[in-house]
């Protein structure tokens, strides 16, 4: 701990993983509230799996892979929630093959790009202690752009997510609504990938928003005790993973889960206790 | 009753869904102030009907007019009430939230809602007696109470027709018959078209039945007779020959 905190005061890197994993965190936990009581975890791994190919290909160009990964994500967005809205029967077997696509497409530009893949792996699994000052800037102004978006839309997307057929009886426009909060995801996906990693990114934007669902009676409630849920499991992630040399993504991940379990079983055993009182 | 205005009016209507037809040749007239209830076996195309009067699905022949207009146009002056088990119960939301979403289509496109439309919902909440819960949780609540709070958010657009889908549905024998009290005194107000499979209750409270079963036969309450009912449900009914001994 004592070491963590050293290297924190005297090294940028560390300075940066932290600020960018309380970052991600806040976005993290006010979109991964939506993809939960919507139910589109499904869709929001769509978008994330299809974001490699973006990746690869800006990688291939020579472009900065998070760019690429920018575009594609939003493209992605709109396109599975067109889908999704319009095709609702073989919603699953499409996004099924977005998402295979999009990674294959991915892996297809990374083994051509000359030189040494050293970077497949930080793309699959993140590596949050590689982020530079400009990522922290970039991160900061998604956040910025996210949270003024949900602020001012709050009512509409709750309205949407709760029941989407009474929105629409409203003259509201719910396709624009909804593809509007799927690339606010895909624009959270992008954040989080550089923390942990593609494969990992389903699990750090649902599982603060599935724990905190347990305790919060409404949605603004869920979004703030998600984004400190999000804050606590990277930060003692940062700090074990530094501590125990592990890798950090999925350290990060492990805790996350192991707080849901222990949530969804203390869940479990006051409402038992709660109906033996009844008795 | 002949001079009422017609609300909606559906003319030689035809809807299939993937070439199956659900409805066929339906002609209909509802006027101001009826209480009409559709009944029909599951599958009937009842809620169909429903669905073709908001506008959600077009007809594939014939015309539905409500008050005038075509059916989408007309959606700010209808109220439905979907059924409540088809709502996601462990949504955070508070019942307060639920029937705000009844003006939303109303209130500035940005920020949170008014005063007026805090003050609204009140009065909607108050108006179906359940007032006291609206701060609680509405996954929390009982199947005939979330009844209310959806029948609270079609009430708040001030509507000039209720439509129904199965409001009792799930709901047991006493609340049941507190939920038609209240639709009876609703009535006073506004015309309430209401879907049900269970024609036994609700001949005590509708002025008209419309029995579907992909044609539609239309009759005053007193003119329900189990011929008509056989001829609806093609065979005979014991089920609700027995429900209309209650």
């Amino acid at each position: 701990m004592f070491e963590f905190i050293h290297v924190l005061q005297s090294q940028d890197f560390m300075q940066n993983a932290l600020t960018v994993g309380l970052l991600a965190s806040v976005a993290c936990g006010v979109m991964g509230t939506y993809v939960v009581v919507r139910r589109i975890v499904f869709i929001s791994g769509g978008i994330s799996h299809t974001v490699l190919g973006g990746m690869g290909a800006a990688y291939y160009y020579g472009f900065n892979p998070i760019h690429g990964a920018f575009v594609v994500a939003i493209i992605a967005a709109l396109l599975i929630g067109f889908v999704s809205l319009r095709y609702h029967q073989h919603e699953d077997t499409l996004i099924g093959a977005l998402w295979a696509v999009g990674m294959a497409v991915g892996i297809l530009f990374i083994y051509k790009t000359p030189g040494y893949n050293v970077d497949l792996m930080s793309y699959l699994f993140g590596n949050i202690l590689m982020v530079g000052r400009e990522s922290v800037k970039f991160v900061a102004c998604l956040d910025l752009l996210i949270i003024s978006i949900v602020l001012l839309l709050y009512k509409r997307f709750l309205a949407v997510c709760f029941d989407e057929e009474y929105t629409r009886l409203q003259g509201i426009g719910v396709m624009s609504t909804y593809l509007l909060l799927l690339c606010l995801i895909a624009i959270t996906v992008v954040m989080l990938i550089q923390v942990v990693g593609i494969i990992l990114v389903i699990a750090l934007l649902t599982l603060p928003a599935a724990t905190a669902r347990y305790f919060a009676p409404s949605l603004g409630s869920m979004m703030i005790l998600a984004s400190i849920l999000g804050a606590v499991f990277t930060t003692s992630g940062l700090i074990v993973s530094y501590e125990q040399n592990l890798p950090s993504g999925a350290t990060i991940i492990v805790i996350a889960g192991m707080a849901y379990i222990v949530a969804t079983v203390l869940r479990g055993l006051v409402s038992r206790f709660r109906s033996y009182d009844k008795k | 009753m002949t001079t009422n205005k017609a609300v909606v009016e559906i003319r030689n209507v035809d809807f299939a869904y993937n070439d199956v037809l659900v409805l066929k040749d339906i002609t209909l007239t509802i006027e101001e102030g009826n209480f009409l209830g559709i009944v029909g076996p599951n599958g009937s195309g009842k809620t169909t009907l429903l669905k073709l009067m908001l506008g959600l699905i077009h007809p594939l022949r014939g015309s539905i007019r409500v008050l005038g207009q075509a059916p989408e146009l007309a959606r700010h002056s209808i109220g439905y009430v979907p059924q409540h088990a088809e709502i996601d119960s462990g949504f955070p939301i508070s019942v307060m939230d639920v029937v705000l979403i009844g003006r939303l289509g109303k209130a500035p496109l940005f920020g949170g809602y008014r005063k007026i439309d805090r003050e609204m919902a009140e009065e909607a909440l108050k108006e179906v007696e359940i007032y006291e819960f609206r701060s609680h949780h509405f996954g929390t609540l009982s199947g005939g109470q979330k009844q209310r709070v959806l029948m609270a958010r079609a009430l708040v657009g001030k509507p000039e027709m209720l439509l129904l889908d199965e409001p009792t549905a799930s709901i047991d024998g006493r609340v049941e018959q507190d939920i038609y009290e209240l639709l009876k005194r609703l009535n006073a107000k506004v015309t309430i078209v209401l879907v049900s499979h269970d024609l036994g209750f609700i001949s005590t409270y509708v002025n008209r039945v419309a029995c579907v079963n992909r044609s539609l036969v239309c009759n005053p309450t007193e003119h329900v007779t189990a011929d008509v009912i056989e001829a609806c449900y093609s065979g005979p009914v014991h089920m609700i020959k027995h429900k209309c001994e209650l």
